[in-house]
């Protein structure tokens, strides 16, 4: 057991999951406590004692099933062998206790699981057992509920079951290669960088939606620190007046002494976005952002550019849907004319045009890659913009180390304005905790 | 003392409460008692946090004792603070009393000062950490090391006994590394259907088991729609409140478009449920 616990260790430590060495001995010590031979409550130890962000959960269980296989059920009474029969047999485990769904996966991957690989090498893979049975074809037949809200819950339950059994059939896909090529080769294929590591220049539509659940609390949290005035702590100056009267009735003695309550000053929030498609994932995040931010800031206005720039404040009302918010601002807005980004006219145009948006109580935020066709830097305007605001900020989605590179113009801009490389979810979070807003 | 004695007494304990855990709620309440370390439970709101540190401190007998975080709460609100009034009237009526007014008597005693100091067993829950500023964090951090507390005028008090400690957050900002890293770790998300049937069946007497599983499945409907504010076990709770209260025995459309208000709250959610669901 210790090897095998130094080993997982170890093995999340590679795929990124920072334990250190006391939460490792903590583990120890809670294993001497529980049923080994009790699997969920191992994994539950592992997880309270390892695994602090939600973020890298999905990650630590696809080790742990690894280094903790579940103990395989033996052969299964099937109602039949071919594939309809076991499609019938399938159709109602979906319906039914999803408990039941790891045994029949586990021998579904031993009956299609293992298909060649390459010249005389055979090797086990998800896909011809979901080939073989087709579960989504089989919802319809699984639906008896037609029609508004019954249906929907039906097919809801129905997706989750089936989600369910693919992710069985996935582990018992690694635990075979596994138990053939040794684990270490398969950890590192098998997890993937948590969410807020993902690039954002490289998201799927699928892990966008799981970062707007991110998004949502850092806009909160960056509305709270751009609207801290004061230091910490500082609990406002002396309320002179309150103070005096109150001693009146103390003999003139001021027993207790009133301060101020601490005005948080409310903060402005101009945000400038590249919306072009060299950052395409990055925009839609941004936006996403930008939406977020509209719900904490009293005063938000959005502006978004290719090779021009417009306001798309109102397409972002509080309360609208933010998918039909970024439908409408692609179609509506003018910040198109070329399609090329050119990030010198884009700040002219805006100077020109929306230079009122910027007050000295106003935090600017531009985020874009700085990217903008062999164009020359417009830093005299970005300098004049910047100098109204109260705070002014650079995001930019591109690794540090390719900043300058080809036709980015990043340190021109940057030795104007700090300008922060933001790639993924985890680094937009330590912008917020890191920069000064206090000022 | 064994708050615990496994994780399965654990579940039949909370159970005898009315609260409902699941194998990583229930490990994790068992060996933050065993390892004396402070448990930190995090998730969305309305998803049993708070809820769990008073069923722990009822199903073992202990005390709780609440300190509930919020902007600007600092020592003085946290830990204890002299009476500085009492201290002046005592200054006021004898003139060399200024030696005995740093004593226990001026002393206000404040969530975390009474844990320690408690000799009865005590449930600590600090509740909402991610509302306090950074800066709480770090006395928190001091105090869950050795559980103990230095008041310059008095000295140090060490905990006879360990409160067991629970630490809430919504996660509306990331708590720190050090404080995460001497805690044991809970995440606390949105249950699934089944777990979510049974507690409506635990909290809300008398409604019936298929109500109960209905309003658990419509729930997860919900909560896949993506909407600003989802809703949680809480809500759901008060919706089965309601449907009692209306008498409903089945949650057909009509009732559900005629409740909605009690599960979502915001309008813009209302609006865009009615329409996914094909509501009227
Ligand atoms: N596991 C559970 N068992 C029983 N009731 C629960 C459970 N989880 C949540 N609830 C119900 O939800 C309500 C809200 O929970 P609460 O602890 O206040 O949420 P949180 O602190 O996470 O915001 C509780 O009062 C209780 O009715
Ligand atoms: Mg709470």
């Amino acid at each position: 057991m210790i090897d095998r616990h130094i080993g997982f260790v170890h093995a999340l430590r590679e795929t990124g999951l920072p334990v250190s060495l006391a939460e490792g001995l903590d583990a120890a010590h809670a294993l001497r406590h529980i049923d080994l031979a009790d699997r969920e409550t191992l994994r539950a130890a592992y997880a309270a004692t390892l695994v602090k962000r939600p973020q890298h959960r999905e990650g630590f269980d696809v080790l742990f099933d690894l280094w903790f296989p579940s103990t395989t059920q033996g052969p299964r009474k099937h109602r039949g062998e071919d594939p309809e029969d076991l499609r019938d047999e399938l159709a109602e485990l979906l319906n039914g206790d999803p408990a039941e769904l790891r045994a029949f996966a586990q021998a579904m991957v031993e009956r299609f699981g293992q298909v060649q690989a390459g010249p005389g090498r055979q090797s086990w893979f998800s896909y011809p057992v979901m080939r073989a049975l087709s579960p989504q074809t089989l919802i319809a037949r699984l639906l008896g509920e037609r029609g508004g809200l019954p249906e929907k819950v039906a097919r809801r339950r129905i997706a989750t079951n089936i989600a369910a059994f693919e992710a069985e059939v996935a582990t018992d896909v690694r635990r075979r290669i596994a138990e053939e090529q040794g684990r270490e080769r398969i950890t590192r294929s098998a997890v993937r960088p948590p969410i807020d590591r993902r690039d954002f220049l490289r998201v799927t539509k699928a892990e966008l939606a799981e970062m707007r659940r991110e998004i949502h609390p850092l806009a909160r949290r960056l509305a709270t620190r751009l609207s801290m005035k004061h230091k910490k702590g500082d609990r406002g100056r002396l309320d002179f007046r309150r103070t005096v009267r109150a001693s009146l009735q103390s003999g003139g003695v001021p027993l207790t002494t009133h301060l101020k309550p601490r005005r948080p000053h409310k903060p402005e929030l101009v945000v400038v976005t590249d919306a072009s498609d060299s950052v395409s994932g990055f925009a839609q995040f941004t936006l996403l952002l930008t939406f977020a931010l509209r719900e904490q800031f009293t005063k938000v206005r959005a502006f978004a550019f290719v090779d021009t720039v417009d306001e798309i404040t109102k397409y972002f009302a509080p309360g609208a849907d933010v998918l039909d918010a970024i439908t409408r601002m692609t179609t509506e807005a003018d910040i198109s004319r070329f399609g090329r980004t050119d990030y010198g006219h884009v700040l002219r145009t805006f100077e020109e045009r929306h230079a009122d948006a910027l007050t000295p109580k106003t935090s600017l935020l531009i985020l874009g890659d700085a990217r903008s066709n062999y164009q020359q830097p417009n830093t005299e305007t970005l300098k004049r913009l910047t100098g109204k605001v109260r705070h002014a900020y650079w995001l930019n989605p591109e690794p540090r180390d390719q900043w300058d590179t080809g036709d980015s113009v990043a340190s021109g801009y940057a030795a104007i304005i700090p300008m922060y490389e933001c790639r993924n979810v985890r680094q937009l979070a330590a912008f917020i905790e890191e920069t000064d807003v206090g000022g | 003392m064994t708050w615990f004695a496994s994780p399965s007494e654990a579940v039949t304990r909370l159970r005898q409460t009315g609260y409902l855990s699941d194998d990583a709620i229930a490990t994790s309440v068992f060996l933050a008692g065993v390892l004396e370390k402070p448990l930190l439970a995090e998730g969305p709101a309305g998803v049993g946090k708070t809820q769990l540190a008073k069923a722990i401190a009822e199903a073992t007998g202990a005390d709780l004792v609440r300190l509930q975080c919020y902007e600007g709460l600092d020592e003085a609100r946290a830990l204890y603070e002299w009476n500085y009034k009492k201290q002046l009237l005592r200054i006021q009526a004898d003139d060399d009393a200024w030696d005995d007014i740093f004593a226990e008597e001026f002393l206000l005693e404040r969530p975390l000062l009474k844990a320690i100091r408690s000799e009865r067993p005590t449930v600590l829950l600090i509740d909402e950490t991610d509302k306090a500023d950074v800066e709480v964090e770090g006395l928190l951090l001091e105090i869950l090391s050795d559980f103990q507390i230095t008041i310059p005028e008095l000295g140090t008090i060490t905990a006879t006994r360990r409160p067991f400690v629970v630490l809430t957050s919504n996660a509306t900002r990331e708590l720190s590394e050090a404080l995460k890293r001497r805690c044991l770790y809970l995440h606390l998300d949105y249950p699934t259907p089944e777990r979510e049937r049974d507690i409506v069946l635990a909290q809300v007497p008398g409604i019936a088991e298929t109500v109960a599983e209905q309003l658990a499945r419509t729930a997860a409907t919900l909560r896949a729609l993506e909407l600003k504010k989802s809703p949680s076990i809480a809500e759901t709770v008060d919706w089965a409140h309601t449907l009692l209260a209306l008498g409903r025995e089945v949650l057909d459309e009509q009732t559900v478009a005629e409740t909605l208000g009690v599960v979502l709250k915001h309008h813009s959610d209302q609006q865009r449920a009615a329409k996914e669901l094909g509501l009227r």
